[in-house]
């Protein structure tokens, strides 16, 4: 398509400077009724259609677990691993492939990894998952008793602390949008409320936080202020989209604390030991804390920021010809719903109002959307989200401000992709 | 009778149950004793509450130290290809930090705590409570900061302040941000 073919665009149609167009003019024009575009005249002729084999002759026979189309076979997590072979094998990330999915929902298989030793086998017949510590009554569940619980289900996302690490680093890294903001995944949980089964073990006045822990080699444990599971929203979940948690999520159950750190959800939940303070594990001191300038070290900061990405265009999503693309891309908060997304097409000198729904949802993705007219030019696209709270996604110079050089945790600066006047897309700092 | 009324008594009923019963009748779990749970238990904060019986010296430590964990983290704790444990104390302020369990590990607590859970790497839970205890004294003195001949036990080792024991910042509750 190109923008010879589109209806001129009026004064006010122009959202922001370098092509950006606003929602009023998607409006109009009733994309993507033709006839409304006037595209009738001047279009390219399509050849005859032919009939493909697959329309003359029966398909594959049923498949008791479906599969994406081989012609999806590209769409995988890029893995990286964080030591050398043979010194921490099974210690590494996989990211979410942001720039190759749409909608809101991360498919189970594409959900982000984050393992401190290894995906554990666990057999469900044999899990246990255990609540002590300050209660009055010590319990101990199997995976079968937790199913018969009553279900919560709620969708949200999971965001490694140490999501888009790569933009911590001097120059910009040549990488695509899951390669660098791909440690998070957003899906539909459900599972048992935990704020029931502390009930039944009876917490005593004295406890004030949770240690969880999981059952893998690294026996990952945070402690958890017990507020976010009293009078809060933290749960155990069995299920994410539908079906039993995967192995590399957590099955037969994982810790969901909304909003927070990810690696507070824990995976392989074994145990919550209910306590008076903080025990200090090893992931919330020497990890998960962010250096500052000055020495120290800001701790138990909890909630992933207010965040977007542009997934498209991105870097490997290059364009083509010049004309009409729609600008899309995630928004999040760990604080609750997302209000607005702007989205600037010249390095952030000017900003438009991107399209998102009229009811977002808290802690979970958001996605926006805006016309771009891109006439061939250089560009630099970036997007900036504001939520509930009024928190506004920083720059990455304002981000960076009080931290230490390296300081990589709750990374939430505004990203920048330069366009180039061939389509090329690049990761810049502006 | 009426579908109200018949409602109505329904919810007083389940209420009158739900009233009667303790809340244990209706969990889903058994209760265990906490002895039932030492193996799990294995969570060692600041006050050192549940470190288990058993000491260690650093002398002892260097001898496990070079069997179970040179190979990963260095000769003396440092150079290793899974990250430097000794060295860098006083170094945060500084743009070339080092941050290491001498430098930056705001309790003593958390070594013993961490070691015993998760390394060495590919046997976590293989080593003795005595070897842990060495290998914790064995880190905390080639970080100078314990002597030679300090013996780290469940008594000794939470009185160790660390270098960066006041060097954190807690953003919890939320409302101090
Ligand atoms: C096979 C390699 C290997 C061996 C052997 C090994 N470690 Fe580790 N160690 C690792 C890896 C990998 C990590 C990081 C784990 C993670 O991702 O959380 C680590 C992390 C640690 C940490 C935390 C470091 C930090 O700054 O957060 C400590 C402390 C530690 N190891 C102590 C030991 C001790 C003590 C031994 C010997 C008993 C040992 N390790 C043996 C690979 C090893």
């Amino acid at each position: 398509m190109t923008s010879s073919k589109l209806p001129p665009l009026s004064t006010e149609e122009h959202a922001a400077g370098n092509g950006l167009v606003s929602r009023r003019w998607l409006l109009r024009t009733g994309l993507p009724a033709a006839s409304a575009l006037g595209l009738s005249s001047g279009l390219v002729h399509a050849k005859e259609l032919e009939v493909p084999d697959w329309s003359t002759s029966p398909g594959l026979d049923l498949t008791g677990y479906g599969q994406p189309s081989p012609f999806e076979s590209e769409v995988v997590r890029p893995k990286l691993p964080l030591f050398p072979e043979g010194i921490g094998d099974g210690s590494g990330v996989s990211f979410t492939p942001l720039e190759k999915l749409a909608g809101t929902i991360t498919p189970n298989g594409l959900f982000f990894e984050r393992h401190h030793s290894g995906i554990p086998e666990i057999d469900p017949a044999k899990h246990q998952f255990a609540i002590h510590g300050l209660v009055e009554r010590p319990l101990v569940f199997t995976v079968e008793a937790l199913l018969r619980y009553p279900m919560v289900t709620k969708t949200c996302f999971i965001e490694c602390a140490g999501n888009s690490l790569f933009n911590s680093f001097d120059e910009a890294q040549q990488r695509t949008a899951g390669e660098i903001h791909g440690l998070i995944g957003n899906a539909e949980w459900a599972g048992v409320s935990l704020a029931q089964l502390l009930d039944e073990a009876g917490v005593s006045p004295q406890g004030k936080w949770l240690v969880a822990e999981g059952a893998d080699a690294a026996k990952m444990s945070r402690s958890i202020p017990i507020e976010k599971a009293i009078n809060g929203d933290a749960f155990i979940a069995l299920y994410q989209n539908g079906e039993r948690i995967r192995p590399e999520q957590g099955y037969p159950m994982r810790l969901v604390v909304p909003g927070w750190q990810g690696s507070m959800n824990v995976k392989w939940l074994r145990r919550i030991k209910v306590v008076s303070a903080p025990v200090y594990t090893k992931d919330e001191t020497s990890k998960y804390t962010l250096l500052q300038k000055d020495g120290k070290s800001r701790q138990f900061t909890y909630e992933m920021g207010v965040k977007s990405v542009i997934t498209s265009p991105s870097p490997g999503k290059e364009l083509g010809a010049k004309g009409l693309y729609q600008i899309s891309g995630l928004a999040w908060s760990g604080a609750g719903r997302i209000t607005r997304v702007e989205v600037s097409a010249d390095g952030g000198v000017t900003w438009a109002d991107a399209m998102i729904p009229d009811q977002t949802p808290a802690r979970a993705l958001t996605r926006f959307q805006l016309p771009w007219q891109w006439g061939g030019q250089p560009a630099v696209l970036m997007s900036r989200a504001t939520d509930e709270t009024g928190a506004v996604q920083p720059t990455r110079e304002a981000w960076y401000e009080p931290y230490a050089a390296n300081q990589l945790f709750h990374q939430n600066a505004i990203q920048a992709w330069a366009v180039s006047n061939n389509g090329g897309i690049s990761n810049v700092y502006v | 009778m009426s579908m109200s009324k018949l409602g109505s008594l329904l919810v007083v009923a389940a209420a009158a149950v739900s009233l009667s019963m303790p809340a244990l009748a209706q969990s889903q779990g058994k209760v265990v004793s906490e002895s039932d749970l030492a193996k799990w238990d294995i969570s060692i904060g600041p006050d050192g509450v549940g470190l288990p019986a058993g000491s260690g010296t650093s002398a002892k430590g260097a001898t496990v130290w070079s069997e179970q964990c040179s190979a990963c983290h260095g000769e003396n704790g440092k150079g290793g290809p899974a990250g430097d444990l000794v060295g860098g104390v006083g170094s945060l302020k500084s743009p070339e930090h080092i941050k290491t369990v001498g430098s930056f590990w705001p309790y003593s607590t958390t070594v013993f705590d961490y070691v015993r859970r998760a390394m060495p790497y590919n046997a976590p839970g293989s080593l003795s409570d005595d070897e842990v205890y060495a290998i914790v004294a064995y880190l905390l003195n080639r970080n100078k900061i314990i002597a030679d001949d300090a013996v780290m036990n469940a008594e000794s080792l939470p009185k160790v302040k660390m270098p960066n024991a006041d060097g954190f910042i807690s953003y919890w509750p939320l409302t101090k941000q």
